[in-house]
């Protein structure tokens, strides 16, 4: 009798062995409940596997750019949240730089308005800008389309996501959306802290910092979101002859120089910083606000003190704790999902 | 007595003849017909020929090699003052000069009347220029019938695009290239560019009649206007605009380029 347990057991064991291995069922888009409603509206292009997965083809597709050299991929790379670690500016089609920092792709179903002026105000019409660029990929979106229906394995992505084998304009920019939609981080050690779930413990150091956080740096990076989503002179530049910013979409001389307020989320793994890409670490990023702001017209009122100095006044105590909260932000879980990745 | 009935007979042919007449008004009145509207691009007073010397308002001699603009929101407007407005899935035309078919725009329709004002929009109005990206068909996608005509740094159609060449410019090759757009802004204003015309019809009103041919209106476009009026535009002082505050003083001057030269009823 004895043995006979024993032997089921194995059996149970047995069994399970050669069941094959139960297929996660396609899950959307995440929607933390710690994040505003999403700006985006999902009813108008429901993510499904298929969708996703070409767009996640298309994403990771050199055949974009007019020399088939240069996919979204190059200079957003998953594993520094979608963004293009140490390079100030990317290096796009024929190795010709662009002006501003590549931005981290996370959480875009909660943008209103996207790249660093704000040029764009749908996620859908998005990749355009890069596809078009003549220092990033430097094509027509008319030729990107007839280089996907030439393709036959494109042509049966395009029949599963969409039920017929036509490829349009606006199925091709939906695709990359859901794609896009998928990429959402919300589960750092902070969320977790929020949410009071397991893994939620942040060290007293962290916990300092971001009480610190809240009193100095929240009226921008607002929400668990970390961004109120308007444009802003942060002081780093006094110059704005290279780059006038929002002002370039605007024409209105009160934006010249100001630029999108970023999330944090991640922000260690996303180095360099600002539009400018010209700081390298979050000590560089906080010694800027403490000291380095640099005044100019359209500088923002926050970063003037009542009396008359500019900037944000912080210790190095005090910096060390903030640059100990912002860790909390990395998402180890979405730096490295293998949905994502190449 | 014959005086009765002299009465009685035109009595009755009155009451026959009103309704009679009253009836035939009601029936040319009836249903819907079409209208067709040609945009003949000229210069100095004679159709635009690209690669023709001109001379502009600033005494610069030029040549034009491109000019197209965007034509939407189309309203007709009868001689009671009912205003038709051309639907929203049929109301954006790209009009490009080397192409004639394509500045020949058409309205289908439209309820039967006389028509004597013609209103439209030179550009792609707000609420398009912010729409779903499946609603941006046609010539407003940006892939297909919008190429070249799309800003994708700053989402948006380019309204006007005039291109030429001038020994005014210090360009390369003496180019000079305008290229009108901003519609507002979507979540904060931005410089809007968008222009309404209001035209009235010179004399004949356009006669819309179910199952007849469609009337003609003949509008007339002076490019050179364009450089006139109420700004002088100089090509040596400003030989390419894009998206910048100047380009309001472009947008200022195509939004009085239009004339209805006639109608032409069949």
């Amino acid at each position: 009798m004895k043995y006979l347990s024993f032997f089921l057991l194995l059996a149970l064991f047995a069994c399970r062995d050669t069941q094959p291995p139960v297929e996660e069922p396609f899950q959307g888009p995440e929607l933390p409940t710690n994040f505003p409603a999403p700006s985006y509206d999902l009813t108008l292009n429901p993510v499904t596997e298929a969708g996703f997965n070409l767009g996640k083809k298309i994403f990771y597709d050199r055949i974009l750019s007019r020399d088939s050299t240069i996919s979204c991929a190059d200079c957003h790379i998953s594993y520094s949240a979608f963004s293009h670690p140490d390079h100030p500016t990317s290096h796009g089609i024929d190795n010709l730089f662009g002006r501003r920092n590549a931005q981290a792709v996370q959480n875009m179903l909660w943008e209103k308005e996207f790249l660093w002026d704000g040029g764009v105000p749908n996620l859908d019409l998005v990749p355009l800008n890069a596809i078009q660029s003549p220092v990033e990929m430097d094509n027509t979106p008319a030729e990107v389309l007839h280089r996907l229906k030439q393709n036959a394995e494109y042509k049966a992505m395009f029949k599963a996501a969409f039920g017929t084998e036509e490829i349009t304009t606006a199925r091709f920019l939906q695709s990359l959306s859901q794609f896009m939609a998928m990429l959402v981080s919300a589960n750092s050690p902070y969320d977790h802290y929020v949410r009071g779930e397991s893994g939620g413990d942040l060290s007293a150091e962290a916990l300092e910092g971001m009480a610190l956080f809240k009193a100095k740096c929240a009226s921008c990076h607002t929400t668990d979101l970390f961004t109120d989503h308007s444009f802003r002179n942060n002081g780093l530049l006094d110059d704005f002859s290279f780059d006038k910013g929002r002002y370039e979409v605007s024409q209105l001389p009160e934006d010249i120089g100001k630029f999108r307020v970023p999330s944090l989320r991640n922000i260690e793994a996303t180095s360099p910083y600002m539009h400018h890409g010209n700081l390298k670490t979050l000590e560089e990023v906080l010694d800027h606000y403490a000291s380095g702001v640099k005044d100019s017209p359209t500088l923002d009122p926050l970063l003037r003190q009542p009396d008359g100095t500019l900037g944000i006044p912080l210790t190095a105590t005090e910096k060390a704790r903030i640059i100990s909260f912002l860790k909390t932000l990395t998402d180890e879980k979405f730096l490295r999902d293998a949905r994502f990745a190449e | 007595m014959q005086k009765f009935y002299f009465w009685a007979l035109a009595l009755l042919t009155a009451v026959m003849i009103i309704p009679a007449c009253k009836d035939a008004r009601d029936d040319e009145f009836a249903g819907f017909g079409s209208v067709e509207i040609e945009f003949e691009n000229q210069a100095e007073g004679d159709a635009l020929v690209f690669g023709k010397n001109y001379t502009n308002a600033a005494g610069e001699s030029l040549q034009f090699s491109l000019f197209n603009y965007y034509i939407s929101n189309v309203v007709l407007v009868n001689e009671n003052g009912d205003r038709f407005v051309a639907p929203k899935d049929s109301c954006y035309f790209l009009c490009k000069h080397d192409d004639p078919d394509s500045r020949l725009i058409r309205i289908n329709n439209v309820p039967a009347g006389n028509y004597t004002g013609l209103e439209f929009v030179l550009g792609v109005d707000s609420a398009k220029s912010v729409s779903p990206v499946t609603e941006r068909l046609g010539v407003l996608d940006p892939a297909t019938g919008a190429s070249g005509h799309y800003w994708s740094w700053n989402a948006g159609y380019i309204f006007m695009k005039m291109e030429g060449n001038s020994p005014a410019s210090a360009n390369p090759d003496n180019k000079f290239q305008y290229h009108i757009g901003l519609f507002g802004g979507f979540n904060s204003p931005t410089l809007n560019n968008l222009k309404t015309m209001k035209l009235t019809v010179p004399a004949e009103a356009a006669r819309v009649r179910q199952g007849k041919e469609a009337p003609h209106f003949h509008m007339v476009v002076d490019a050179l206007e364009v450089f006139k009026s109420p700004n002088v535009l100089s090509i040596a002082a400003n030989p390419a605009v894009h998206a910048s505050p100047f380009s309001k003083n472009i947008a200022d001057n195509y939004a009085d380029m239009f004339t209805i030269d006639h109608v032409h009823n069949h």
